[in-house]
């Protein structure tokens, strides 16, 4: 059995071995399909989640290392249907090729621009080495943390 | 030997590398002449449907005929003003989802924001060729767009100066809105579809199609249409299918190619948490399809992914691959000494050029086999019920998985249904449906949906690998320093000694053929078990390298600058052969050498440890100069700053989609020279995951400057031909930093690293 507390919802999965890895409790038992399987050895990233605003690879994680802490999802980074600077800095600078490894990339980016709101460009290498994009979108990538950067000072 | 000839018969291997390969012209000039426009009427929501109809036009009148007519893509305005368009071919992140619907919506003057994407059916009887691959998409519909676009246009505009009483050229179109310019008078399409869907359809030879000065989207940056749903995590892609009631399967193959199940602890399996079942297929000897192996099958992913590392298989590896990555070194080294013993072309006389010269220059230049290696590992879904099978398949060639999956289960094609999804990226690798075919089996087996999970272990193991290769080289200067000789014995792999494997062919046309006298390709094949296939750019991604090395090492002998010397080569602009946009013309090629070199500021003096270096190529109907700005240090440690890119594809579509192809060509080409190798030992790929097959991260991507020429010529494709001309620039520029060349691939294998 496992308790999760994901996107701010408590889920009590009777039928979850404590062991899983978070990323397969999240897409198979919670139907959260928006975390990606991209390795399942911690290598490429597509399965960033944030744990207490911290980015983990979830498919290393084990769901029992995840209980009774804050999980946050791709699904919830847009709150009250508002979409996230990240994620609207993403869509002007038409980041995505196949889209695939974006989702872990915003949630690896938002989690550094919650501590670091005006990352340099080393900042953003060394928070977003962990995340692979095989379609090679690293430069919209490194754009659009910068715009969204931008758009989250201007605003405050 | 069997693993080799199981290679050499099978049949999908063969009309992949066609898909891909097929003449880009030909198809253009085909698809044109079998346009067929018709209405839609009574649809619900009324409103106006074009349908556009890009396959024989015999079933076109036959379906007319009996009313059920079914159009490959088709665009329809609702009397709300809102317009659906849909697009037949899959979407791999080249961006075709997007592009397609724009080159519609331009002729029609739509409001881009009033326009919403869908996927169509898979059916080739009715859609005609459904595929991503060989960057033919745009080449192949490029006018049938245009013109269902303009057509439904002029019927519109038909309609509103109907309802006013002036005539057609009155009235003009800007934003889904039609405009009677003297009185300014004014009518939206929603408002007009019901009338205009009364109206007959214009014959496509009266439509006027827009002067390209009058283009208002088409070469904008246009965001792509899924990227509110990427962005946000909604399901998309192949992995993300869900149907009710669904369970979870893995497949184990033998880790050399073509080895059978002898037994399996399936008792053991079985019994494990999670685990429904545990099961040998025999499969149908065609690796391509379905190969030997281990379905196991549970209530979650993780289930069956556990279960795996208590699967103990006793393979029969008597007809498997045993193969040797350096025993094949070995052997191409050997041959590299002598001529090869096929000639592919033999034009004016190599051995007079060579006698004559002033000087001769040889070099002899390797590659490694590559995987693919899209971020989505293999899947699929597939429900089996009644003796029919649905499936739902992030396939590159969702056509053939049909008749794959038929072939597999022995069903005719009729009972399969087959839907697309987005796929988290294909290179080439989701050409083939081995995985479609593995889950159509399991899915008999069990019944009820199931979903088929490779794990990434799966995929870097099994996969039809871009071959590896060797090039001994030979060239000759005259005394005024130009190119006078070139020969090259090109050693290759084959599975049946005749022809050679897939993606491991020349198919004569690469540099500097057709640009100088006297010119030699010859060939020599190894054997090879060890399944390849098409990887981005076929051919080109590989033979760049080495023929761009060896003539910049042609100009540092001749002591001439490159850029000079490569625009002499291209000579005179002609199109070797005229009206064909698969064959090079050489003054699309010096346009394109300048403009990069120029951009990057070819020839400014650089700091010690730093250099630029150029390389040009054409392939996939696509002219590309690429200029790499790098330094080195004195351990060897690279850093890429910069590289441009100049293309020529002619008109651009969406600007902002095109470069983002350009940005991951650079960024895959050189994520792959630096330190992407597969190696096989006793038939096993020795890689399994990332951490020994270490793609690029984002702290070394360099900037990208993508230019274009848009030149007049035919649109052809973008999603491969900027690739190759990167691992030579980038190779030059080491060059001439350094003064070391580099004639092996991956870089890390002459001790670079990043
Ligand atoms: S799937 Fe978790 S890091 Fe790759
Ligand atoms: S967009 Fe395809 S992997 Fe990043």
């Amino acid at each position: 059995m496992v308790r999760l507390n994901v996107n701010g919802k408590e889920h009590v999965l009777e039928e979850v071995d404590a062991s899983t890895p978070l990323l397969w409790v999240l897409r198979d038992h919670l139907g959260l399909v928006g975390t990606k399987f991209g390795c399942g050895g911690g290598y490429c990233g597509a399965c960033t989640v944030q744990l207490n605003g911290r980015p983990i690879r979830s498919c290393t994680t084990p769901s029992s290392a995840a209980e009774g802490q804050a999980i946050r999802t791709i699904e919830s980074l847009a709150a009250d249907g508002i979409l996230h600077p990240l994620q609207a800095a993403w869509i002007e600078h038409d980041v995505p090729q196949c889209g695939y490894c974006q989702a872990g990339q915003l949630m690896s980016a938002a989690a550094l621009l919650a501590r670091n709101s005006s990352p340099s460009d080393a900042d953003i290498d060394s928070a977003m080495r962990g995340n692979l994009c095989r379609c090679g979108t690293y430069q919209r990538i490194r754009a659009a943390i910068h715009s969204a950067a931008e758009k989250l000072g201007g605003a405050a | 030997m069997k693993a080799a000839e199981r290679l050499a018969r099978d049949p999908n291997l063969k009309a992949v590398v066609r898909e891909v390969e097929a003449s880009l012209d030909a198809a253009r000039r085909q698809d044109v002449s079998r346009r067929t426009f018709l209405k839609l009427t009574g649809l619900a929501g009324g409103g106006l449907t074009l349908a556009f109809y890009l396959g024989s036009p015999s079933v076109a009148q036959s379906q007319e005929a009996t009313g059920e007519f079914a159009p490959n893509a088709f665009l329809t305005i609702s009397s709300d003003g809102s317009i659906l368009i849909y697009n037949k071919n899959p979407e791999v992140g080249q961006g075709i989802k997007t592009a397609f619907p724009m080159i519609v919506a331009e002729e029609l003057d739509a409001n881009w924001n009033h326009v919403r994407v869908e996927q169509s059916p898979i059916d080739e009887a009715v859609y005609g060729r459904q595929a991503a691959g060989g960057s033919r998409s745009i080449p192949s519909s490029w006018d049938q767009l245009r013109e269902a676009g303009a057509a439904a246009r002029a019927m519109l505009v038909s309609a509103a100066s109907e309802m006013w009483g002036v005539p057609v050229d009155e009235c003009s179109t800007a934003n889904s809105i039609v405009t009677h310019d003297a009185t300014g008078r004014q009518l939206t399409y929603g408002e007009l579809a019901e009338s205009a869907a009364s109206l007959p359809v214009p014959d496509p030879g009266s439509l006027m199609l827009k002067a390209r000065d009058d283009y208002r989207l088409i070469g904008k940056r246009i965001t792509g249409v899924d990227n509110e749903k990427i962005v946000t995590g909604q399901p998309l892609f192949g992995i993300d299918t869900t149907l009710p009631g669904m369970v979870y399967a893995s497949y184990s193959k033998c880790p050399a190619t073509g080895g059978r199940v002898r037994d399996a602890n399936f008792d053991e399996i079985r019994s494990l948490p999670g685990v429904q079942d545990a099961f040998a297929l025999e499969g149908n000897d065609t690796v391509t399809e379905l190969m030997p192996g281990v379905a196991i099958v549970g209530d979650s992913t993780w289930a069956t992914q556990s279960a795996r590392t208590s699967l103990r298989v006793d393979w029969d590896e008597s007809e498997a691959s045993t193969d040797s990555w350096s025993g094949l070194v070995e052997q191409a080294q050997g041959l590299s000494l002598q001529t090869g013993s096929e000639t592919i072309r033999d034009f004016g006389n190599v051995e007079e050029a060579f006698e004559g010269a002033d000087q001769t220059l040889e070099a002899f230049y390797s590659y490694p086999f590559v995987s693919h290696a899209p971020l989505e590992p293999q899947n699929c879904t597939a429900w089996y019920r009644d003796g029919g099978i649905e499936i739902w398949a992030p396939s590159q060639t969702p056509q053939r998985a049909i008749q794959n999956v038929a072939n597999v289960l022995s069903i005719p094609e009729e009972r399969v249904t087959l839907h697309q999804t987005r796929i988290g990226g294909g290179f080439g690798r989701r050409l083939l449906n081995d995985y479609v075919c593995e889950v159509a089996a399991i899915a008999r087996e069990v019944g009820v949906p199931v979903k088929l999970q490779w794990s990434r272990e799966d995929d870097m193991a099994h996969d039809f690998y871009r071959p590896g290769g060797f090039h001994a080289l030979k060239a000759s200067l005259d005394g005024t320093g130009r190119l006078s000789g070139w020969e090259d014995h090109f050693i290759t792999f084959t599975h049946d000694g005749r022809s050679p494997v897939s993606g491991g062919e020349t198919r004569g046309g690469e540099f500097p053929e057709g640009l100088l006298d006297n010119f030699r390709l010859t060939q020599s094949m190894l054997t090879l078990a060890t399944p390849t296939g098409p990887w981005r750019a076929p051919r080109s991604n590989a033979i760049a390298f080495a023929v761009q090395s060896f003539y910049h090492e042609l100009a540092v002998a001749a002591g001439r600058d490159h850029l000079e010397m490569l625009l002499e080569i291209m000579g005179e602009p002609r199109w070797l052969e005229e009206g064909n946009v698969g064959v090079l013309n050489t003054g699309r090629a010096a346009e394109v050498i300048k403009l990069a070199a120029a951009q990057a500021g070819w020839g400014q003096p650089l700091p010690p440890g730093r250099g630029l270096g150029l390389a040009f190529y054409f392939s996939h109907a696509g002219h590309f100069a690429e200029v790499a700005d790098v330094s080195v240090d004195g351990n060897r440690r690279l850093s890429v700053h910069k590289v441009t890119v100049a293309g020529d594809v002619g008109p651009i579509v969406n600007l902002s989609g095109a470069e983002n192809q350009c940005q991951g060509a650079v960024m895959d080409g050189l994520s792959t020279m630096l330190g992407l190798e597969i190696t096989m030992e006793n038939g096993r790929v020795q890689q399994s995951n990332f951490h020994q097959y270490p793609l690029m991260r984002i702290n070394n991507a360099p900037v990208v400057d993508v230019h274009f020429i848009e030149s007049d010529f035919p649109p052809t494709g973008l999603g491969e031909p900027a690739l190759p001309p990167l691992a030579p620039a980038i190779c030059n520029a080491i060059y001439a930093a350094t003064g070391h060349r580099v004639r092996t691939l991956p870089l890390s294998k002459d001790g670079f690293s990043v």
